[in-house]
């Protein structure tokens, strides 16, 4: 018997595939997320016992629907202010990631750019200035502060080739501190221990609610900035010089390219467009500061970066499909009194399934049969 | 009859996505012979051996050993058949030392008893003749010793089918010698021994048959003694190919690089360069000869401002001005900088000379993005640049958009010399320029060399071939460990000569400096 199993060939053999053409792709993305959704419907009914149809469309309301119309435009405008949000920071990500600097810090450089922000609205509250000049400074001073945090690893890892994930990691827990003692400063009222939304009469510093809509700047910037990004990575110097270190530093000097410069210059870039994101969430969502105000949103760009191979339009798509999980999510949490974790259960089988289209797409499997057939 | 092979493969296909490695090969080793399996790059070879020795798996076709089917799905399937392959790159634990490095891996009580082991691999290095120190860590080991190693690391585990993939690349000629003895000895033991060879003059003086393939399809075995130059070359390449290179004497040479004194030392804190001094001249190819690690490497980038230096100074006659220019202290960009056209073609091809995500459109640019533009990065010209070179060089690509790590090692060495070239450079510099590239190309980038040469091009050309030295060279400095054994006259000196400055200081010479 043992003779027969060493003439067999293995029972699957995986080979890299050639490049795939895109209706293939999509395919398979939509095969995934088929199959995503079946094996959470086992797992709503097996140990939810609810109905998964029922589950499904709740999710979909919580994202883009509801009973009235009130409640549709509500969870519509919450959904898009969310993704402008996220796109922002994957955005951001985008190029340090391309140079293959593993920039873990999104998270505190949105907060340096939200405390900058919030800094300045509570400040110049009352200086009289016009609001579009006041959104200015407050934009500018939160750039500036989250290309300052973006800037620090830089400089240690140009110079003395620190570990950058680490040290971008470790900057986070710096402005969390930071924040939280800003809040303290702050607080208001007294004793509350939070800052409040900030100028709630006077609406000073806030977004400016254009059409009827609150976020239409959100929009504008969010989209801006995606724009710009993927210009900025294809079509500029910089953006080469960026892939060339990316792709190997030996090259990179090669060419003439200064590593150190190109290092530094980039995560300046990725901080400031995070602080930029800071800067949207505090003035156009929060109109407050917390050390909760990135919320996690830091770790999740690093998987909207990733899963859009670092094109920023393709973000777009990503992050749409994370933050309607995740606004679902939250719905059924509270429609079914189910707890937070079921939610993420099915978020988290969601995104495994997405993942997983990866392996497909890379790779061929070669079974034992088909292999000699052909 | 069917005990007589070693090794039977019959019908092996073998393809990887699109790619079509092996076709249809089918292919014999007999017990105590040396089989040289010929072609040219990518014509399969190392895929058909790799399939005997277990790394990848045949998509159809079968396998005898020692006259029976087996089936070899892991490199541990193919020890338990006896078969043991000495790969190109060395497979050894660089902090172990040689006794450790072999018990690696082996099951059983044996890796407690290192003394056994060690007299096991003494007992083996009498019987072939060859020269292991059992105790010596592998990062003390020359390259030659690493080869050894790994061949008596096969042999311990009972190997009695060894493939050796292109042995000779990394050895002197010395060396090259010492190996085939040995390998001569195992034949005599009854071993079946197959060489991965594109060295025809080795092919004839170490083989008993040699096997031929090209582009992934077998073309034919012949006894070597029925064989030639002439009659292999044309199986390799399926045509006749004139095996000459055009050697012109140079003219009008002039100063055009001078190097004094040059010391350096590598990452490690080595001396890698030991008070190099030379000229390299206008109109003339100034080959540079050593074993790998020799200082090859650091005296190119030390020139081209990618290496820092200890001591010494590397100036340039800058052809049109008559200025003469120090290059020492200037990084690659200030040399570009002052119009210095500096031409390298580095060792590392996809890890210093090409981007291997980008297409040849943007590995075009690499040198002289910076020069047009302020902003935004001009791709017409760099896609014809690329588009010209694809068409000259006859580069192999789907695409001029394609990834170039996706191209075959050959194509990828043609987009970067012929980038190198396109610029006009003053001074070419070359690291290996042919490594991998088949017999048709070698001839086509000789022949670019010497026409650098006659536009009165400074060429440095490092290689590994001596034959090829010495025939495409006017000069070659030799180098040892770091230090010059000397210069000599390509066109007078010998590969023994050659080969002994390689691996010894010509006593005299040192000390007159």
């Amino acid at each position: 018997m043992s003779k027969a199993a060493a003439v067999r060939e293995p029972f699957i053999r995986i080979t890299k595939r050639d490049k795939m053409p895109i209706w293939k792709k999509i395919i398979i993305y939509v095969v995934a997320i088929i199959l995503a959704l079946a094996v959470s419907a086992l797992f709503i009914f097996f140990v939810t016992k609810l109905n998964p149809i029922d589950v499904y469309k709740t999710m979909w309301q919580g994202a883009f629907g509801g009973i009235t119309d009130t409640v549709k435009k509500l969870h519509r405008s919450v959904t898009i202010r969310d993704i402008c949000t996220l796109l922002l920071l994957g955005v951001a990500l985008a190029p340090a990631f391309k140079m293959k600097f593993w920039n873990c810090g999104a998270e505190g450089q949105m907060l340096m750019g939200g405390v900058a922000t919030a800094f300045m609205m509570i400040n110049l509250a009352d200086a009289g200035l016009p609001n579009w000049l006041l959104l200015v400074i407050m934009c500018v001073s939160a750039v500036i502060f989250g290309a300052v945090w973006g800037l620090i690893p830089a400089i240690f890892k140009a110079v003395w080739n620190t570990n950058e994930t680490l040290f971008t990691l470790m900057m986070n827990y710096v402005a969390i501190q930071i924040t939280s003692f800003c809040v303290a400063k702050w607080e208001n009222p007294y004793g509350s221990n939070s800052v409040g939304i900030i100028n709630q009469a006077t609406q000073v510093g806030w977004f400016p609610t254009w059409f009827g809509q609150k976020y239409v700047l959100n929009i504008i910037i969010a989209i801006i900035a995606t724009v710009a990004m993927f210009i900025y990575l294809k079509k500029t110097k910089q953006g080469y010089e960026i892939a060339v270190v990316g792709e190997s530093k030996n090259t990179a000097k090669y060419a003439g390219i200064s590593v150190k410069k190109v290092i530094i210059r980039t995560m300046i870039i990725s901080g400031a467009v995070c602080g930029l994101a800071g800067f949207v969430g505090v003035a156009g969502v929060d109109h407050t500061i917390s050390t909760s105000t990135a919320g996690g949103r830091g770790f999740t760009a690093i998987i909207v970066a990733w899963l859009a191979k670092f094109n920023t339009f393709f973000m777009v798509a990503i992050t749409l499909l994370i933050i309607f999980l995740n606004r679902g999510a939250s719905e059924i949490a509270s429609k079914f009194a189910l707890n937070e974790y079921a939610s993420n259960i099915i978020t988290g089988i969601i995104l495994f399934f997405i993942l997983g289209c990866e392996f497909f797409i890379t790779y061929k499997m070669n079974f034992r049969k088909s292999a000699k057939e052909a | 009859m069917e005990t007589n092979y070693a090794v039977e493969m019959k019908n092996v296909t073998k393809t990887f996505g699109s790619t079509v490695a092996n076709n249809n090969v089918s292919l014999t080793i007999k017990k105590g012979e040396i089989l040289s399996l010929l072609g040219e790059n990518g014509s399969g070879k190392t895929t058909i051996m790799n399939m005997l020795a277990g790394i990848y798996f045949p998509d159809s076709g079968q396998i005898y050993i020692n006259g029976k089917e087996e089936s070899i799905r892991s490199p541990k399937d193919a020890y338990d058949l006896g078969i043991g392959m000495i790969h190109q790159h060395f497979k050894l634990v660089d902090i172990f030392s040689a006794t450790e490095n072999v018990i690696l891996g082996q099951e059983g009580k044996e890796r407690l008893n290192k003394k056994a082991v060690a007299a096991r691999i003494r007992e083996i290095c009498d019987k072939y003749g060859f020269d292991v120190d059992p105790d010596k860590k592998v990062y003390n080991m020359s390259v030659s010793e690493k080869q050894t190693l790994e061949i008596v690391k096969v042999i311990y585990r009972g190997a009695d089918i060894l493939i050796l993939d292109e042995p000779t690349a990394v050895l002197t000629p010395q060396e090259t010698e010492k190996l085939f003895t040995v390998i001569r000895n195992m034949r005599a033991a009854g071993k079946a021994i197959v060489i991965i060879t594109h060295k025809l003059h080795e092919v004839l003086s170490i083989s008993d048959r040699v096997t031929i393939l090209r582009k992934g399809e077998y073309v034919g075995t012949v006894d070597t003694k029925d064989a030639n130059e002439m009659i292999l070359t044309e199986m390799m390449v399926g045509k006749k190919v004139e095996l000459n290179i055009d050697r012109k004497e140079p003219e009008n040479t002039v100063k055009r690089l001078e190097v004094k004194n040059l010391s350096c030392y590598n990452k490690e804190g080595r001396l890698a360069l030991d008070n190099i001094s030379f000229t390299a001249n206008a109109g003339e190819i100034l080959g540079i000869a050593g074993i790998s690690g020799c200082g090859e490497k650091e005296l190119l980038e030390s020139i081209a401002g990618l290496q820092k230096t200890a001591r010494g100074s590397v100036i340039f006659n800058d052809p049109e001005s008559g200025q003469e220019i120090e290059l020492i202290g200037k990084n690659p960009k200030a040399i570009k900088n002052l119009g210095i056209a500096l031409s390298f073609v580095p060792e590392d091809r996809l890890g210093m000379g090409l981007v291997g995500s980008m297409g040849m459109i943007e590995n075009m640019m690499l040198r002289d993005y910076n020069k047009e533009g302020v902003i935004f990065l001009n791709k017409s010209k760099p896609k014809q640049v690329a588009e010209a070179i694809k068409e000259e060089l006859g580069v192999v690509t789907p695409s001029i958009n394609t990834p170039v790590s996706r191209l075959s090692g050959g194509n990828v060495q043609k987009v970067l010399v012929g980038r190198e070239i396109s610029s006009a450079p003053a001074v070419l510099m070359t690291a290996y320029a042919v490594r991998g590239l088949d017999i048709n190309t070698s001839y086509s980038i000789y022949n670019l060399l010497n026409k650098q040469k006659e536009n009165g091009v400074a060429v440095l050309y490092v290689g590994e071939d001596l034959d090829v030295l010495l025939a495409l060279c006017d000069r070659i400095l030799v180098l040892c460990g770091g230090k010059m054994s000397g210069i000599v006259d390509a066109r007078t000196t010998t590969k023994e000569e050659v080969g002994l400055m390689m691996t010894s200081i010509r006593k005299g010479d040192t000390k007159d400096e």
